[in-house]
């Protein structure tokens, strides 16, 4: 899959796929955002702080996060089933985790914040591409947050370490590490991580990923500023 | 359930009495309307339609799979549709509801009764192998008038599907993915949907118009200028002569919608 440190779709080791990113892309929604990276389309949208209709969910001091992240039924090859099974009902979960941390909520007690995360297309990575479009979503919205998030993989193939797996590479490759972060802080809001790696290999696998991030990071912010450039216009 | 106040109510049915509307439309033009094509790579077929604010995707996906017994030689043809929650704050997560049941239903009774797909040429073995086209409709953005936006998607989608080629050799079924070929379709079909509101029927209705309006008709009309699938929507009722105007009106707009579709 590597030859020469160059991979199969012709990038670097340590090089991003293009990455693009679109600010209030949807009416109805309070913000909005469209992500491609590689072959992923995602849109994210944010409706809120608005009043909890879940009782359950109701915090009595602060507002709540919810999370959906949901894949298109023809996003992949095999047609994906319409609903939610184990897989997107864990990365809604750790979406939230995720993006929780960066909110000022509590100057919302009784109200809930909803996060909507839609895989038009999936090609490796839409966990990632889901967290770091909803959070230019919430930004959108006009949510406070102290901080963007942004997601980044970092992951081993053919032996190599290497910066955001393509589909091909997450399934043949030897393990994978997706992270989010706060990039001003750098403190990780999210990590998972599978497939074998040492010590010394996880660690600049972290470096790597924290380093994605931060590129992706200044996409983020150019994206939100090009919105209000287009309004002033 | 949403609240309507009243004042907003009487504005609209006043401009609308004087063949005026919100957005400045006559009572019978659609708002813009813009379709994309092959905008999903990992879809067979893939169309994007925006009617004004309005934003609705359609996939198509193929698999081949046993045929229904009592038609052995004909593909098979499913309709769904998610109305996720990111595309407007009163839908909500779970299993389909009835609108989006009906939504999906209404559009699938257009491309299945109009014939626009050829099932017959859907066959690869009778009895046991025939392809199954599964229609997705993912709605993004709702404005409203998602029916005709839906049914337009449908179309563009089914007209730019490449079809792989399916065989079968001594080993059972050979599907050859490199050589693909135009999904066989008859006419094409597109709808156009209507909402009474005072004595008028509006065409295209926006979302404040969907909201106000008593009743809603949808006809669905091929290229030959057929109507092909009706319903009628909404708890208010409709005149014959209301119904039959609605008819002249949306053959006479099939043509125009039918351009759009390259």
């Amino acid at each position: 899959m590597i030859t020469d440190g160059v991979r199969v779709d012709g990038r670097k080791l340590d090089e991003l796929r293009p990455t693009k990113i679109e600010v209030g892309v949807l009416e109805r929604a309070d913000g909005s955002a469209y992500l491609e990276v590689g072959g992923n389309k995602i849109i994210a949208g944010v409706y809120g702080p608005r009043e909890s209709y879940i009782r359950r969910l109701l915090e009595p001091n602060t507002g709540v996060i919810r999370c959906r992240y949901n894949m298109a039924p023809f996003s992949v090859d095999d047609r994906k089933r319409p609903g939610p099974d184990r897989r997107s009902s864990e990365i809604s979960k750790i979406t939230a985790d995720a993006l929780r941390p960066s909110l000022m909520l509590e100057n919302y007690p009784r109200s809930m914040v909803d996060v909507f995360i839609e895989v038009i297309e999936a090609e490796g990575g839409t966990r990632c591409a889901g967290i770091t479009a909803a959070s230019v979503a919430l930004a959108d919205a006009g949510i406070p947050m102290t901080d963007i998030v942004v997601a980044c993989a970092a992951g081993k193939v053919d032996g190599e370490i290497v910066l955001d797996l393509s589909e091909k590479e997450d399934k043949e490759g030897e393990a994978d590490l997706p992270i989010a972060i706060m990039p001003r802080t750098g403190e990780v809001t999210l990590l998972q991580s599978d497939g074998n790696l040492s010590e010394e290999e996880f660690s600049k696998a972290l470096d790597l990923a924290i380093d994605g991030c931060m590129q992706i990071s200044e996409i983020q912010k150019e994206a939100l500023k090009n919105k209000y450039l287009e309004s002033m216009e | 359930m949403k609240i309507i106040p009243e004042i907003t109510k009487e504005s609209i049915k006043d401009l609308i009495g004087n063949n005026q509307r919100e957005d400045g439309r006559t009572i019978d033009q659609y708002r813009d309307i813009s379709i994309e094509t092959d905008i999903i790579s990992k879809a067979e077929g893939s169309a994007k339609v925006k009617i004004g604010g309005t934003k609705v995707i359609a996939g198509i996906k193929l698999q081949v799979g046993a045929p229904y017994p009592d038609n052995p030689n004909l593909g098979v043809l499913m309709t769904n549709c998610e109305m996720v929650p990111i595309a407007d704050p009163t839908f909500e997560v779970g299993p389909p509801n009835e609108e989006s049941i009906e939504l999906a239903r209404v559009v699938d009774r257009g491309i299945r009764e109009s014939k626009m797909v050829d099932l017959e040429k859907l066959c690869v073995e009778e009895g046991n192998h025939v392809w199954m086209i599964f229609i997705d409709l993912h709605v993004l953005d709702n404005c409203g008038n998602l029916f005709d936006a839906c049914e337009l998607a449908v179309t563009a989608a089914l007209n730019s599907t490449k079809l792989p080629t399916a065989s079968i050799g001594d080993d059972g079924l050979v599907i050859d993915k490199e050589n693909t070929f135009d999904l066989p379709l008859n006419e094409k079909v597109v709808m156009s949907t209507f909402v009474k509101i005072g004595s008028e029927m509006v065409i295209d209705p926006s979302l404040m118009e969907e909201d106000v309006s008593d009743g809603r008709l949808n006809i669905g009309v091929t290229e030959k200028g057929l109507v092909c699938s009706m319903q009628k929507g909404g708890m208010g009722p409709l005149n014959k002569k209301e119904i039959l105007d609605c008819v002249n009106i949306a053959i006479s707009k099939s043509s125009e919608l039918l351009n759009l579709i390259k």
